[in-house]
């Protein structure tokens, strides 16, 4: 189980159109067998619109997707014995118990009338759902939905599972119990592919990631890969006197990291710390300002976000960036030294 | 099942197959029928309807329609069958609703995902609301009765006016699977089923004889899929010419589901 390393999931060039929009734009990916892939993105970047073609709902406009070596169109049938597939929005029968809907679709896979039933305890047992079993669906929270959803994709222990956003919308405690409960299958070896739209999701529960944008997949490693490129957390400084952005970069300059592109704000300087040193370089920071008479209104240690990986990856930020230091008095030459250089090499290493 | 639960075993034969998909299908339908029980508000309101219309038109209009009818014809035993198709026209747009509902909570994406026989979801959708047909058109026999009507003719000829009934209920239900798979969100659903089902209602013998409407209405009402069935039911209801209608009625039923089915099956498939 642990040593396998054939391809549970497989897909090349997926392009996926709606009317004009383009969805995918020639997707590439890969899952091995006993992993879990998290796939990252914003909004409409193309997250569900790649597991619905990987589920056999949706039929790419062109490219190749497999399923254990099964093709998606042609083989749809045989792919959806092999699968799971939780969505986004619960998709389980809301006007049925919760023990009705796992019946149900356990009948639907084959099982035996009695078979289904003691499939269906089993699960809600596991999903801690065994006290809300016979009530319908519709009084059942967010998280008890989500955790029958997923119970309803495990009835036939599918040998991968699609997971399309399995917290967005949910509390904290929901969200830790999802999380947990995805733990526990990944450490059962389930093959798994999760969209998400949080870098903290993603790393917590995958062992690779791809970050998608505009239908394609801009970027591909572990978390920790991913955050190298930005740096391991950012110091984020705010000035009292937005006018002094020019002094204040000259302070900095002598600290050993670079400026981060991002500076949404006037009067802001956002650093990308390299190393574990972070609360290092708040100090440092915060002595160089204070010996040039600068002063501060916030100084913090920020760990790095879904946007900082994708500002940092899609480059888009660095001419928004760009723009922004040029609109300001003193930004020309910081913006020439600092900032503009490095940047330019992630995004085209993403590509 | 030999198998342990859980571990699904692959299906064999054709007829293993076949087996299955009948299986589906069941299993579908019985989950649309747990519905309508656990909506009790929606199965009132669709009987109610139907009672209300019995009683309005029969009251309301029965005098002044009266003069125009045959001879010895009373407007409740007129009335009755075209209500009895009114009404499943009526709720054939439920089906649409339905549907769409389901589409619009993912219920069908995941049936979509499973190893379910293709056609099972639409089946299963259809097969209820005609169960829910059987069960309405009874009710309404029951208080035409208190009011009233009576099968003028024998038992077999009022069995088969209610499976007219129904067999035309179950030919636009396939229609509105259709609309319901193509339109997006139940409120839409539910608007096109009443625009394309009022004038064919109304423009048809359901209410008064197409003899008195005027020419270019009549020659409309008088193919109209609605005239022919309400007339093949109120012929083996209450007497009169049976096979003329009868055959146009099955004619356009089958023309119906010829056409639909496939559309909604090749749909279904196609779908995302």
């Amino acid at each position: 189980m642990a040593e396998t390393t054939s391809t549970a999931a497989r897909v090349q060039g997926i392009v996926k159109r709606f009317g004009t929009t383009e969805a995918l734009s020639g997707v590439d990916l890969e899952v091995a067998e006993g992993s879990v892939v998290g796939l990252l993105g914003p909004n409409g970047a193309g997250k569900t619109t790649l597991v619905r073609v990987l589920a056999t709902l949706l039929r790419p406009d062109e490219g190749r997707a497999e399923v254990f070596g099964l093709d998606v169109i042609r083989d749809a049938g045989a792919v959806r014995e092999l699968i799971g597939l939780t969505g986004q929005f619960a998709a389980v029968d809301e006007l049925l118990s919760g023990r009705e809907n796992l019946r149900m679709f356990g009948r639907l896979f084959r099982l035996s009338r009695r078979g289904a039933a003691v499939r269906a305890d089993e699960l809600l047992e596991r999903f801690d759902l065994a006290t809300a079993a016979d009530r319908q669906v519709k009084t059942y929270s967010g998280g008890m939905r989500r955790r029958l959803d997923l119970a309803s994709s495990l009835i036939t222990r599918p040998r991968i599972l699609f997971l399309d956003e399995p917290t967005t919308g949910l509390d904290p405690r929901s969200r830790n119990e999802i999380w947990s409960v995805v733990r526990e299958l990944v450490g059962e070896g389930m093959t798994l592919l999760l969209t998400t739209q949080y870098l903290e999701e993603a790393d917590q529960l995958a062992d690779r990631i791809a970050v998608i944008d505009h239908g394609r997949v801009i970027a591909e490693g572990t978390g920790d890969e991913l955050k190298d490129r930005v740096g391991a957390s950012m110091v984020e400084v705010r000035l009292e006197e937005p006018d002094e952005l020019g002094r204040a970069r000259e302070a900095l300059r002598g600290l050993s990291c670079e400026e981060h592109q991002e500076a949404e704000q006037p009067g802001q300087i956002v650093l990308a710390t390299s190393g574990d040193d972070g609360v290092g370089m708040v100090a440092a920071a915060a002595r160089a300002l204070d010996s040039a008479g600068i002063a501060v209104r916030d100084l913090s240690l920020r760990r790095p976000s879904l946007d900082d990986v994708f500002l940092e990856l899609t480059g888009s930020a660095t001419a928004d960036g760009a723009e922004a230091a040029d609109t300001s008095d003193a930004g020309r030459s910081a913006a020439g030294d600092g900032g503009e250089a490095p940047e330019r090499e992630p995004a085209e290493a993403g590509r | 099942m030999s198998t342990q639960a859980g571990v699904v075993a692959p299906p064999a034969s054709l007829a293993r197959r076949f087996v299955k998909a009948v299986e589906d299908c069941l299993i579908v339908t019985g989950r649309n029928l747990r519905h309508f029980v656990r909506q009790p508000q929606l199965l009132i309101f669709s009987t109610i309807q139907p009672i209300m219309f019995v009683l309005l038109f029969a009251f309301v209009f029965g005098g002044a329609i009266g003069s125009s009818l045959p001879p010895g014809v009373e407007y409740v035993d007129f009335l009755l069958p075209g209500i009895f198709i009114q009404a499943a026209a009526f709720r054939s747009t439920q089906t649409a609703v339905g549907l769409a509902e389901d589409l619009d909570r993912g219920v069908i994406d995941r049936f979509r995902a499973m190893p379910i026989a293709r056609p099972a979801v639409l089946i299963g959708r259809t097969a209820a609301d005609l169960l829910r047909n059987v069960f309405v058109t009874l009710l309404m026999t029951a208080v035409g009765y208190i009011i009233g009507f009576r099968f003028r003719t024998g038992v077999l000829d009022a069995a088969a006016a209610i499976c007219v009934v129904l067999a035309f209920g179950f030919a636009l239900s396939w229609i509105f699977t259709y609309v319901g798979l193509r339109v997006r969100g139940a409120e839409a659903a539910q608007s096109a089923g009443f625009v394309a089902i009022f004038p064919l209602v109304f423009a048809s013998s359901v209410f008064v004889p197409v003899s008195t409407m005027p020419a270019g209405l009549e020659q409309f009402a008088s193919v109209s899929p609605v005239t022919v069935s309400v007339d093949a039911a109120r012929a083996l209801s209450i007497g009169g010419e049976v096979a003329e209608p009868l055959l146009q009625s099955m004619a356009w039923v089958l023309a119906i589901l010829l056409i639909f089915v496939p559309l909604c099956v090749r749909r279904y498939r196609r779908m995302g």
